[in-house]
């Protein structure tokens, strides 16, 4: 039952989805095989190799697979897939992007998003925004997989597999790049921080926001999530969102300020291990998710909270 | 250019749903449905894009129950022109309905197929993808900006690290996200007209499709209830409570 599993990566630096994914990829079936694409991504494969039971790392490099674009990595995984009995990538927007439309090439049904593996062939997997969780049996020839990476742990280093060279396949040339424009940020990334701190539409402002926020979660060490308000009304770049069509995320600490706790927003965090709620409403919804719940306006609780945590150190 | 939007008919957004206490789904009688979310965005880009006069039609399509026929007025009371329907008992997965959809594009020949990027109830994300794959035409997913031009359509991307710009050849498949647009209400004379559109009936046996499920879904079930913990008083309690009781700081 030999596995392929499809890396996320920055070209010199593998992600950590990769690793946790590869933790799903593992109960799936092995031999696992990672397949990193890239324009040259040596430096992702090698930190692909040394991770724990990997039994090889596969390399294309091109130009067209500098970015993502599903047509090509579709075309490239095709001519791969005789060899193997299942495809797993982590529910990143490329795992998301490119797995359907390999599934739909090999006329197999693709299980998404999978939270648990019950049995190399049975899954479980959260629907209706995590409101509900199905064990699904997938008797495919083929197993294509998304997996929640916030549901499993990291595999650790420790491997030392060979990386082999493959050719890259043509390019399909129906769609190309033309640009991007990417979140910059010294902070951890908020799919594997340990803490997340979220600003909701309380905050009022993009200046708000930041001023607000950020503070706090350089103080924490944090990275920074929001609501889909603080982003729709543009107070948060769109990769911010936590939620049920966000980013999903577990960390140790989640701290919620003025987010009133919807459903598709619970849906991204509520497998936190501690929740924080500030929010001057002591009905929000987000308290009976909240292991802490402090009932004040977030103008003031915060730059307190802030003093708190210095005097304790932080 | 003519527009193809498929349409989903799903429990309401709103609507609190209901696991069936004997593990064999969610509780879907006497439940409001309504037209998927990012549906009612796809429908309003298409119609935005006939407004601007790049497109001349817009054709809502459902999978699904009779009363996905709702589903299509929605869409044609929004400004849409005309709807079809392909009945299908039971649920049919986004493999399935990526097949149906692909004998309407057959039919229809758009030259742009704009949909919703997820479906609020099985929440899989596949099937504009699927679509995409089985014309073997580009897709856009995850739309935050839709501008065709000429021959090609250029996409804005939400993804994990910000926003990505792609241009696709045309025909091709779009997905929505959320930021693409805000949907219009019907208006009341927009929903008396919609009454006197035209939609058409198919079934999936008549496409020649067989869209029968491949996944068996053996148990729904409650995820575990998280307890409300305690209100604390004042940042200084809370600052204690999390470094003494809860040990994360
Ligand atoms: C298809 C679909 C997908 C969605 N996906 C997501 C998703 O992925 N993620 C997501 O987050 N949402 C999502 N939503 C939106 C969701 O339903 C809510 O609308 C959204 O989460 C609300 O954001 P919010 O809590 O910031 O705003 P609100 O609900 O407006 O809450 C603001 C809160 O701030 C509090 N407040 C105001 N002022 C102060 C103050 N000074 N101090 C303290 N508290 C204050 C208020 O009491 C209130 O509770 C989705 C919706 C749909 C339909
Ligand atoms: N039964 C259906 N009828 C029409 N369109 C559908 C149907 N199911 C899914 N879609 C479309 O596919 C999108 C993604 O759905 P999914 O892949 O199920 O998350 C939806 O937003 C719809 O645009």
């Amino acid at each position: 039952m030999a596995t392929l599993l499809l890396a996320d990566h920055h070209e010199d630096t593998l992600g950590d989805a990769t690793a946790k994914a590869l933790t799903a990829a593992v109960q799936i079936g092995t031999p696992v095989h990672i397949l990193v694409a890239g324009k040259s991504p040596k430096g992702a494969a090698e930190q692909a190799a040394k991770l724990e039971g990997v039994e090889k790392v596969l390399v294309a490099s091109g130009d067209h697979y500098a970015h993502g674009l599903a047509e090509p990595f579709t075309a490239l995984i095709i001519g791969l897939m005789d060899g193997y009995d299942a495809l797993v990538s982590s529910s990143s927007t490329t795992g998301k992007n490119i797995l359907p439309r390999v599934a739909a090439k090999l006329d197999v049904m693709q299980v998404s998003d999978i939270s648990k593996v019950e049995a190399p062939d049975t899954f479980e997997r959260p629907v209706y925004a995590g409101n509900a969780l199905q064990i699904v049996k997938c008797s495919e020839p083929k197993k294509i997989v998304t997996v929640r990476t916030a549901a499993f742990q990291a595999t650790g280093e420790g491997g030392s597999a060979a990386v082999e060279e493959i050719s890259a396949a043509e390019d399909p040339g129906l769609s190309s790049f033309v640009g991007e424009e990417l979140t910059k940020s010294d902070r951890p990334e908020l799919g594997s921080a340990k803490i997340v701190v979220s600003g909701g539409r309380a905050m009022g402002s993009a200046e708000k926001f930041k001023e607000v926020i950020e503070p706090l979660a350089d103080q924490l060490g944090a990275a920074i999530g929001a609501s889909r308000a603080a982003v729709d009304s543009g107070y948060a770049p769109n990769d911010q969102q936590v939620g049920q069509t966000g980013k999903v995320v577990a960390p140790e600490l989640y701290v919620a300020l003025g987010i009133s706790g919807a459903i598709q927003h619970l849906a991204g965090m509520k497998d936190s291990k501690v929740i924080v709620a500030i929010n001057k409403d002591e009905e929000a919804p987000i308290f009976q998710v909240a292991d802490y719940g402090l009932v004040a306006d977030l103008f003031t609780a915060v730059p307190e909270l802030r003093e708190e945590l210095a005097k304790a150190g932080k | 250019m003519k527009v193809l939007v498929p349409v989903k008919r799903v429990v309401d957004y709103n609507v609190k749903i209901r696991v069936k206490s004997d593990g064999s789904g969610v509780e879907l009688s006497n439940v409001k449905m309504s037209m998927n979310p990012f549906d009612e965005i796809a429908v309003e880009e298409a119609l935005r894009l006939k407004e601007a006069g790049k497109a001349e039609e817009v054709v809502v399509v459902s999978v699904g129950p009779a009363q996905a026929a709702e589903t299509i007025r929605t869409g044609l009371a929004m400004g849409a022109d005309r709807g079809v329907l392909v009945k299908v008992d039971g649920p049919v997965e986004p493999l399935g309905v990526a097949k149906i959809l692909k004998k309407i594009v057959e039919d229809e020949k758009p030259g742009l197929v704009i949909m919703g990027k997820q479906a609020i109830d099985d929440d899989c994300n596949q099937t504009g993808q699927m679509l995409a794959a089985l014309l073997d035409w580009p897709q856009g997913t995850f739309a935050s900006k839709v501008a065709p031009d000429g021959d090609g359509v250029s996409v804005t991307r939400e993804v994990d690290g910000g926003l990505q710009t792609v241009s696709l050849k045309l025909p091709a498949v779009v997905t929505t996200d959320l930021r693409l647009n805000e949907p219009r209400y019907a208006s009341l004379p927009n929903i008396m007209k919609a009454k006197k559109k035209p939609i058409d009936e198919r079934s999936a046996s008549d496409l020649g499709v067989d869209a029968a499920p491949r996944l068996e879904i053996l148990k729904t079930s409650e995820p575990p209830k998280r307890q409300a913990g305690a209100k604390v008083g004042s940042a200084a309690e809370l600052v204690s409570k999390l470094k003494n009781e809860a040990g994360v700081l």
